[in-house]
């Protein structure tokens, strides 16, 4: 039985890959992520609010008050160095290189094209095998029109690709007017990979408080729908590599993901809610349903479902949407 | 040998320099203006910096400086080399010990910086009344004059100390050379080295107490031989002048520089001779160049550089045989005495030995007390008074003295125009980086030019809003100026309302720079200057420059502070720098600054010096059209006169000017006065929305300076109203139909925290962003919130009898008798204060530690302590920092004394005054409001009685006869007094079972001082002294005060639960013994958001790192537990709090895995704790007594 997969240009022993969490935080966590089986671990983002508000904020504080009143020219000690965000990241990286074996994927957050950028490169030369670059960009300006966004994704990739020597995959949203085109943008910048999708977190309201509350959720089965439909028609039609993320948490979401032509599948809700020994669990369940259906290698099932493979591609697109609710009348 | 290198450091500085690097052991305690000496040393042993003999010194802090003292004795005797760093106060606390240690004979260097003692008054600021009242301890005291000779003596007296087995005392002026920023030369290692003998570090090792070769010191001696033991050190003095003398030759030797014991100054055939000590010395010796060069007087004066042990032999080698008038001047008071203490040494030592061929005519007069300005124009005016046939003797010198006519005149004009000098003056905000800024070029201009450069910055004594000016000299000479700047070159104002309210350009030559930071554009600009800058401007024909740094500021991501900004356009426009070279120096000097905190901030700085050259812009005098807007009175014609004719002169910046007679004898001052210093330093004031309004009241309890208000009315106060003035009927039961409800701001005394608007419960349905009290701009409703507040005060007060006090609502309608302080915007403390002169503030007498409350409650020129229309209010006092507990104990046994004195008297007069009054007195319950008011109306027929009656026990009794009313003492303080140093007292107190109130607010950090561990400050969190994080864990002062059983004790934190904040004090105050309240009071020393700040006080209390109880002793005689947590188990982690804080947060940057690891320990450390305190809780009392 083969599990193995290619994904940049590495090579994967099998096709589960923790995302990016607070998992990735400890050398031990993924050491045990490593153990339970995991092929690569995308460690946590570096985000930009770290590199450039961290570093603000520190100073705010060190120099809040100070030289002001004669009695009290500072408040704090003033401390040799500090590792701020990016510099406590790296060696973080850096540690988890020489800890483990399975390839390590550096994770960028950001949106503006500022300073952080030029983090991909340290990131790079703090170790890591690969870098995942998360532009979490809601558009919430109304005078902001769709291409001006798209370049934002484009730009950026273009920048850091220009400096990089590792493979660099794009995390998306699922929110572009034409999400093919978009790939194809990206796939023509150089993207080595694309990962389907970022997943937003959505603010809710407390009543009580009449507040906007952050409010994290872990995912479920049913989300992997859509990263599922579009790597399906994603797939055979892009150059890079698709990852597939969001809602995979049992051996069927990952069948199913390779199926429609994902290289990989990250997990992330499920082993926070479940354990990290999901992923060995997962690893059996799959080997043990190859088996019973006779799959040789995760290759061989990889895009097999894919739109370009299925007997009814109108399935991915609108016609499966009418086909869908026709089902829903039936049932109510 | 290595080079010398320049280094631009102050007095502070250099003294640490040396100290860490020729001891071993450091024993500390923070007081101003010493203590940067320790927080240096401390950080140098915690980057493993070495002394010369390649240890680290051991630093250590102790609890007080007695404590200190003690532990530098132990330490001595022990073998170490070792040293401490003090002043002040703290110099007296170490009297004992200095005695111990001379007396037997044990080298050691104390270092101070000279301040005030508190006598009339605290003061921060320099002169000799400590360092004199230890002229008898058998210290030798040797003193220096200036940063470089703060260096050089800290050796030298090292040296002398070793060699001679007498202790040193080095010292030098407190803030004038302790915190001026100058350029000197750097001793080296191998200079320090040369200097130290180890064997006589071997022979003090030698002497040390050791198991191994035992012996007893520390004697008890009778009649028979104590004073023969006392004579046996006699050989050590007299040998000890030659030995420092020694010291001085071999480090002229090493350095060059040359110093004597008495060094002489002047014209070598002077007639005219002035002798003195410290800092005036070095503005002496620029007056004696300019008088003897410009004008051949013949002029001189003998810097006193070793005073104990003096040498009569070297003094009058000293004085040149032309001498024939000498003025010695000591900056100190000694009242009583004949003369101050150098006068009188030099008199005494030329009775014995005079060198002269008549003895020359002697006067003694005082300077520079407390830092008094000791100018040129005034050392002018002491050699004019030499020349007179009968000098005034025991003068002084820098002020008006119209009672006892002492002072002399001075020229305050003279000036010694030293050529080559650039002066600059910057006012600034201390909030917007300007004296930071400035250090910073000085550092460019001294350590990367061939100039000398100089700096010294001037504090106002508020925490909000306060003000700062910097004085910066360059110059191609060595700069010995010691008096802030008479005459600049350049003057910045870097923000544009300082111009209302200081005469800026008062001391800017004519054709100087002027540069302006504008929140206008530049049309706007020349709109709203005051007129008499507009005036200044043309008269001295200045060039005149603006910019908007705020908004430059804005824009590149700089906030508010305006220090880049305002320190690129001084480069540019002022010419002490070639402007390519001086923009070039300030990006280098940046990326030092700030690299290590991010190369963002570097670019960020960076950005804003560019943007800064695009945004400067030059007005020319022909454009100053208008004559400028005028401004109005410092303080309302409606003050009383004496805040008119003395306060406002002190607000204005123009104390030096007030005449002694305007000075109270005994340093009593009128209450009430903050209200008349409207000091407008908030952009953002609360406006109230009474629709959304639900009438809580917890804006005015969480208002730190009481400038949220709330009264509740009859509608017909209406009448007159404002039309602007805001009014809703009264919400609840208790409240009549035709009673109005209104919340009134004083604008122009808020200080912008917010806090009021952050907890606000209340939000409007439509908008939610919109709460109750909202944040607008202050200045479009400055003058129609000043009519409203200003009707707000005439509508009557509500009916103290009547209101409900055990709820917020109903406390806040008690008038605040504390108000408008000069406390940090946002501050945690205040709001407790203010509470206590709401509820009882009308029969309160208040014993304050020295420390932030006593700063913010008592530092001139007004005081926040206020009274009612009655006339009654707090009685307030500060004693010291160590003895507040014992203070306020003091008064509650006076006061009980007076009241049972009163009822003695009350009683024998009964036949007089009648036996019901007498009944009525002597039985009534004064257990609350309504009970108070009766007796007070008892007392007040009682005295209508006695004065009818013609006997000395009637008018005895009516003058105590107000003690029949019940006192509240408080005896309030904050952790540094609590914990550490007040705490023996504290501890007394609590175990005499009096009735007193102690209210502990709670910073966890020495605030005042800027930031040091005490014994309160939590395990992890970083501070001065712990800046690895402190290791261990927060003393819990309410466990060891419930131990007692008789006291009553709470926690408390306003933020988290401010009505069981409000039980506790109602409950602590009815208490008949001692009680304690501990309240968590978040502070700038936190490093949070201070707006915010209240969620760090719930998040401290549900981390149950803050646990809220009440320990009640009378409920153990109802049977109950008296212990009652009125919070719950742990609902978040300790870290979950704690990084919300700078304090904790930081050591994740600089020692992350040592951060983990003491976070784990405390949330150990809080999870025994809660343990404990649920057990107590849920004990069942009476069992326990049953067993």
């Amino acid at each position: 039985m083969d599990l193995s997969t290619k994904y940049m240009g590495l090579k994967l022993k099998n096709p589960l890959v923790p995302s990016a969490s607070p998992l990735s935080k400890s050398v031990d966590m993924v050491k045990r992520l490593e153990e339970s089986g995991a092929s690569a671990v995308v460690v946590y983002s570096l985000f930009e609010e770290q590199i450039t508000h961290e570093a603000g904020e520190l100073d705010h504080y060190m120099s809040y008050g100070t030289e002001s009143f004669a009695e009290a020219l500072s408040y704090f000690p003033e401390a040799k160095e500090f590792n701020l965000g990016p510099d406590e990241y790296l060696r973080h990286l850096n540690n988890l290189k020489s800890a483990v074996d399975i390839p390590v994927i550096g994770s960028l957050n950001g949106v503006s094209a500022g300073g952080w950028l030029k983090y991909a490169k340290l990131i790079e030369e703090a170790g890591a095998d690969a870098l995942e670059l998360n532009v979490y960009y809601i558009p919430a300006n109304i005078e902001k029109d769709g291409t001006i966004i798209e370049e934002i994704y484009v730009r950026d990739l273009i920048k850091i690709k220009k400096n990089l020597k590792i493979p660099v995959a794009m995390k998306l949203s699922p929110y572009f007017s034409s999400m093919p085109n978009m790939a194809k943008k990206l796939d023509d910048a150089g993207a080595d990979a694309l990962v389907l999708f970022n997943r937003f977190y959505q603010p809710d309201i407390d009543l009580a408080d009449l507040e906007v509350v952050p409010n994290l959720e872990l995912s479920s089965s049913f989300e992997m729908r859509l990263p599922l439909r579009w790597i399906a028609i994603l797939y055979g039609r892009i150059k890079a590599n698709l990852a597939a993320s969001t809602g995979i948490h049992t051996h069927e979401d990952v069948i199913k993901m390779l199926m429609a032509g994902a290289d990989i599948t990250c997990l992330c809700s499920e082993l926070l809610g479940n354990g990290i020994n999901r992923i060995s669990e997962i690893l059996k369940d799959l080997e043990k349903w190859m088996e019973e259906r006779e799959y040789e290698s995760v290759e061989q099932m990889k895009g097999s479902m894919s739109q370009k493979s299925v007997a009814d591609p109108a399935a991915f697109e609108r016609a499966n949407y009418m086909k869908a609710l026709n089902n829903y009348k039936l049932l109510i | 040998m290595a080079a010398r290198k320049k280094v631009t450091i102050d007095g502070n500085e250099a003294a640490a320099y040396v100290a860490h690097q020729v001891n071993e052991v450091m024993t500390i305690y923070p007081i101003t203006p010493s203590s940067p000496m320790g927080e240096f040393s401390d950080a140098w042993s915690a980057v493993g910096k070495k002394n010369i003999w390649g240890t680290v010194p051991i630093v250590y802090e102790m609890q007080s400086e007695g404590g200190a003292a003690g532990a530098v004795h132990g330490a001595l005797q022990a073998g170490s080399l070792t040293t401490t760093f003090t002043a002040s106060q703290g110099l007296l606390l170490m009297i004992p010990n200095m005695y111990k240690i001379a007396g037997e004979l044990t080298p050691t260097v104390f270092h101070v910086t000279a301040r005030s003692l508190a006598a009339q008054a605290l003061s921060i600021y320099g002169d000799h009344g400590d360092v004199m009242a230890t002229r008898q301890t058998g210290f030798a005291l040797l003193c220096s004059n200036s940063v470089q000779e703060v260096m050089d003596f800290a050796l030298i007296s090292q040296k002398a100390t070793l060699e001679s087995r007498i202790p040193f005392l080095h010292f030098f002026d407190g803030f004038r050379t302790s915190h001026e920023v100058i350029k000197i030369e750097q001793l080296t290692v191998e200079d320090l080295k040369a200097m130290i003998d180890d064997k006589y570090v071997k022979e003090h090792r030698s002497r040390a107490m050791s198991p191994d070769n035992p012996f007893i010191r520390g004697t008890a001696q009778n009649p028979d031989v104590y004073f023969q033991g006392r004579e046996t050190v006699n050989n050590f003095y007299t040998a000890c002048p030659e030995i420092a003398q020694k010291a001085m030759d071999k480090f002229f030797e090493i350095t060059g520089r040359r110093y004597n014991l008495f060094d002489y100054y002047g014209a070598p055939d002077a007639e005219r001779i002035i002798i003195l000590m410290g800092s005036g010395a070095e503005t002496s010796e620029e007056t004696i160049d300019f008088m003897t060069q410009n004008s051949g007087e013949k002029v001189g004066m003998i810097k006193v550089r070793l005073f104990r042990p003096f040498s009569v032999e070297h003094f009058v080698n000293a004085i040149p045989k032309t001498v024939k008038s000498i003025a010695v001047l000591d900056r100190t008071k000694e009242p009583g005495s004949i003369g101050e203490p150098l006068y009188q040494d030099v008199i005494t030592a030329l009775n014995e030995k005079c060198p002269l061929d008549k003895m020359p005519k002697i006067i003694g007069g005082r300077f520079g007390l407390s830092s008094k300005e000791f100018t040129p124009g005034m050392v002018k005016a002491v050699f004019d008074e030499l020349k007179k046939d009968n000098p005034k003797n025991h003068f002084t010198v820098g002020i008006n003295d119209d009672v006892s006519h002492t002072s002399l005149d001075f020229d305050a004009n003279f000036s010694t125009d030293i050529e080559g000098m650039f002066s600059a003056l910057f006012f600034g905000l201390g909030a917007d980086g300007t004296v930071g800024a400035n250090k910073n070029s000085i550092k460019i201009i001294g350590e990367e030019t061939d100039n000398y450069a100089q700096g010294f910055f001037v504090y106002d004594s508020k925490k909000s809003g306060s003000t700062t000016v910097s004085h910066l000299r360059f110059g191609k000479k060595p700069i010995k100026s010691t008096y802030l700047i008479q005459k600049a070159d350049f003057v910045a104002c870097h923000q544009f309302s300082m111009m209302e309210k200081i005469d800026v350009l008062k001391s800017v030559k004519d054709g100087g720079v002027f540069l302006l930071n504008s929140p206008y554009t530049v049309d706007d600009t020349i709109k709203n200057l005051p007129g008499r800058v507009v005036k200044q401007i043309k008269d001295k024909k200045l060039s005149f420059y603006v910019i908007d740094g705020y908004n430059v500021a804005k824009e590149t991501g700089m906030g508010s502070r305006v220090n880049t900004i305002m320190q690129t356009c001084f480069f540019a426009i002022s010419g002490v720098l070639p402007k390519d070279e001086a923009i070039a120096r300030i990006k280098d000097s940046i990326k030092k600054t700030y690299g290590m905190k991010g190369d963002e901030i570097v670019k960020k700085n960076y950005n804003a010096v560019d943007k800064t050259l695009e945004n400067l812009h030059k007005i020319e005098l022909a454009e100053l059209k208008g004559k400028g807007v005028e401004l109005p009175p410092v303080v309302s014609d409606k003050a009383p006169d004496y805040v008119k004719v003395t306060l406002a002169r002190i607000m204005e910046g123009l104390g030096d000017d007030v005449p002694v007679s305007q000075m109270p004898v005994d340093g009593t001052f009128p209450s009430a006065t903050a209200r008349w210093e409207k000091r407008n330093i908030a952009l953002e004031v609360p406006e109230w929305d009474p629709e959304v309004c639900i009438q809580c009241g917890k804006c005015a309890i969480i208002c730190p300076h009481a400038t949220i208000r709330i009264k509740a009315y009859d509608e017909k106060a209406l009448k007159n109203a404002p039309a602007a003035f805001k009014h809703i009927k009264a919400k609840g039961k208790e409240f009549e139909a035709n009673t109005e409800y209104s919340i009134q701001v004083a604008v122009e005394d808020c200080t912008g925290c917010g806090l009021c608007v952050e907890i606000c419960p209340a939000k409007n349905k439509k908008e939610v962003k919109r709460k109750a009290l909202n944040m607008v701009p202050q200045i479009p409703i400055r003058e129609q919130e000043r009519t409203n507040w200003e009707y707000f005060l005439e509508i009557p007060e509500f009916d103290r009898a009547k209101a409900n006090v055990t709820t917020v609502k109903g406390s806040q309608f008690l008038q605040p008798l504390f108000e408008f302080s000069g406390a940090c915007s946002g501050c945690g403390e205040t709001p407790y204060v203010k509470l206590v002169s709401q509820l009882f503030g009308d029969r309160a007498v208040i014993a304050n530690a020295t420390g932030c409350s006593s700063i913010y409650g008592g530092n001139l020129p007004t005081t926040p302590w206020a009274k009612n229309k009655e006339g009654r209010g707090p009685a307030w006092s500060n004693s010291l920092f160590e003895d507040n507990a014992e203070f306020g104990l003091g008064m509650r046994l006076s006061i009980d004394k007076h009241s049972e004195y009163a009822k003695e008297l009350l009683a024998r007069l009964a036949p007089q005054v009648g036996e019901q009054i007498v009944n009525d007195i002597l039985n009534a319950s004064q257990s609350d409001e309504a009970g108070i008011y009766e007796q007070r109306e008892r007392v007040k027929l009682l005295k209508d009685k006695l004065k009818k009656i013609d006997s000395n026990e009637a008018e005895d009794l009516l003058s105590i006869a107000d003690y029949l009313v019940k006192k509240s003492v408080w005896i309030m303080g904050g952790d540094g007094w609590a914990y550490d140093i007040g705490y023996g007292g504290l501890d007394h107190v609590l175990a005499s079972g009096k009735n007193v109130n102690i209210l502990v607010l709670d910073t966890e950090v020495y605030s005042n001082t800027g930031g040091q561990m005490s014994k309160s400050t939590m395990l992890g969190a970083v501070a001065k002294f712990a800046a690895s994080g402190k290791p261990v864990g927060k003393k819990d002062l309410g466990m060891l005060a419930l131990n007692y059983g008789h006291v009553y004790v709470a926690k408390v934190a306003m933020g988290a639960n401010d009505t069981q904040t409000l039980r506790a004090f109602l409950e602590a105050e009815s208490y008949d013994g001692p009680s304690i309240i501990i309240a968590y009071s978040h502070c700038i020393a936190h490093g949070i958001n201070m707006q915010k700040a209240l969620e760090d006080q719930k998040a401290a209390v549900d981390s149950a790192h803050w646990i809220l109880f009440r320990y009640d002793p009378r409920n153990v005689q109802q049977g109950k537990n008296p212990l009652k947590l009125d919070s719950g188990a742990p609902k978040i982690k300790f870290e979950d709090y704690a990084y919300m804080e700078n304090r904790y947060k930081m050591l994740t940057k600089s020692d992350p895995k040592h951060a983990a690891n003491l976070m784990k320990l405390a949330q150990e450390f809080i999870n025994e704790k809660w343990a404990i305190y649920d057990k107590l809780a849920k004990d069942d009392k009476t069992s326990t007594e049953k067993n």
